[in-house]
């Protein structure tokens, strides 16, 4: 029930802050959706989509944190393996 | 398609389910608040992925499986009568009610039509000023700005012929409700990205420092819930109770300011009863008094209805983590998503649902 979809603004209608509708495309399928709660949003920004309404711009610098995160956990098993003395593994 | 596949790398996937084995110790019990989670965790078997100390408790997060039977009466009383045009999500269309769905009175005859949006059903009062059109408003916050958006519309626009069934609950009250259960197993909870996408997560603080349990707002995709999982644990491992932002690409702390002060414009907070867990004060939202012309319990004359629910459905011991679906007898035999017995078997997002699309028991092996 609340699920809500990412996707690519492709135009936008309307200037009453209101009303304000986009197109919005979804992989390919393009949908009508009213920017009213996104006030901040333009062509070309990501959008959180439910129902018909844009609920959120979705952050860029946010959404890569958790492959930083996942970078981080792999070092830490590496350095962990490393400081353990495994052997690195052997091929073949 | 961006946002959407990257957070679905299976080997990504992998490497956050081998980091929680890492730093699990105990038996630990979490709940996803969200259908939606639920529905993902069971798809992309996620629990499968977790250590066996692990136990994911599918919470009561879907709208359409908490609302109560009288309210589904009261959509199919209006539904049936003449001159009026029912609208609904489709998830609602299937719903069982004391006798009959929505469903079942298209067939016999009535009006019923499901719409994307609840400005559709706005539209379509607009073209049809002869008819009654009722919006059936059943959700969660997030699903709340757009109902309140109709309301407001249909008021600017002078339409006389829009109204609304409403049905909206909130999720920390039901949160609480379920915290201050004694027989209460949970110690954390995933809490759902979308809710807090409109809300925020700031009414959670006073909830994880009174019950002392880590909140993680988190969202939807497979990396996104297990990380959200391993968040969880981290805390539960260091004996913390913090609230925490895993989906930080939608959800900021103070939530989305203008769709809160739309849903305060048109709606107020209300007691409101979920279907298997029964009265959460202050759970629910209903129309304003200057909306009150939009209500159409008052229009339809429908606000008394009393229904008791079925016996032999439990779906109340598993919207409360009391069951897993599968230990319910009706499970499978008098109940399955063709004949449901409760809400939880029919919609996607509801526990039994998911439980006997993907994880069905295998038959047992021929000899």
């Amino acid at each position: 029930m609340c699920l809500a979809i990412p996707g690519k603004i492709e135009s936008v209608s309307g200037d009453d802050p209101l009303t304000r509708m986009g197109k919005i495309n979804f992989g390919g399928i393009l949908k009508e959706a009213c920017l009213a709660y996104v006030p901040e949003a333009r062509v070309g920004d990501y959008v959180i989509v439910h129902v018909g309404f844009a609920l959120s711009r979705l952050d860029e610098d946010e959404a890569q944190k958790v492959f930083e995160y996942l970078k981080q956990i792999e070092e830490l098993g590496e350095l962990e393996e490393r400081s353990a003395g495994v052997p690195p593994a052997q091929s073949g | 398609m961006k946002f959407l596949d990257e957070y679905r790398d299976g080997e990504l996937a992998q490497k956050i389910a081998r980091e929680v084995h890492r730093v699990t110790t105990r038996p630990w019990n979490i709940m996803e608040v969200c259908g939606g989670q639920t529905h993902a965790i069971v798809k992309f078997g996620i629990d499968e992925l977790l250590p066996k100390q692990i136990t994911l408790i599918h919470g009561p997060g879907c709208p359409v499986c908490v609302t109560p039977l009288e309210i589904i009466d009261k959509a199919l009383d209006i539904a049936a009568r003449p001159n009026v045009i029912f609208t609904s999500f489709g998830d609602m269309l299937r719903v069982p009610g004391s006798a009959t769905d929505l469903l079942s009175v298209k067939a016999g005859g009535g009006d019923v039509r499901m719409v994307y949006s609840p400005l559709d059903a706005v539209r379509l009062a607009e073209q049809n000023p002869a008819k009654e059109v009722v919006f059936f408003g059943v959700g969660f916050e997030t699903t709340a700005p757009a109902t309140a958006m109709a309301v407001y519309q249909a008021a600017h626009k002078q339409l006389k012929n829009f109204s609304l069934l409403t049905s909206h609950v909130l999720v920390p009250p039901a949160m609480e409700a379920l915290l201050s259960s004694p027989n209460c197993k949970v110690q954390g909870f995933l809490a759902a990205g979308h809710v807090c996408t409109v809300m925020g997560f700031e009414e959670y603080f006073p909830v994880a420092a009174k019950y002392h349990v880590p909140i993680v707002v988190t969202g939807f995709e497979p990396l996104d819930i297990l990380q959200g999982v391993l968040m969880v644990v981290q805390q539960l491992e260091s004996g913390r109770a913090e609230v925490e932002n895993q989906y930080a690409r939608s959800v900021r702390r103070e939530g989305n300011q203008p769709a809160q002060k739309l849903i305060r414009e048109v709606f107020r907070v209300i007691p409101r009863k979920w279907r298997g867990v029964g009265e959460i004060p202050q759970s629910g939202l209903g129309l304003n008094e200057t909306y009150a012309a939009f209500d159409a319990e008052k229009k339809f004359g429908v606000t008394e209805y009393h229904v008791d629910e079925p016996a032999e459905c439990l779906s109340g011991l598993v919207l409360q983590g009391q069951i897993k679906p599968h230990e319910c007898p009706a499970f499978g035999t008098k109940c399955t998503p063709e004949h449901p017995l409760g809400a939880t078997m029919v919609s996607s997002e509801g526990a039994c649902a998911a439980y006997y699309r993907y994880r069905r028991q295998p038959a047992p092996a021929q000899k």
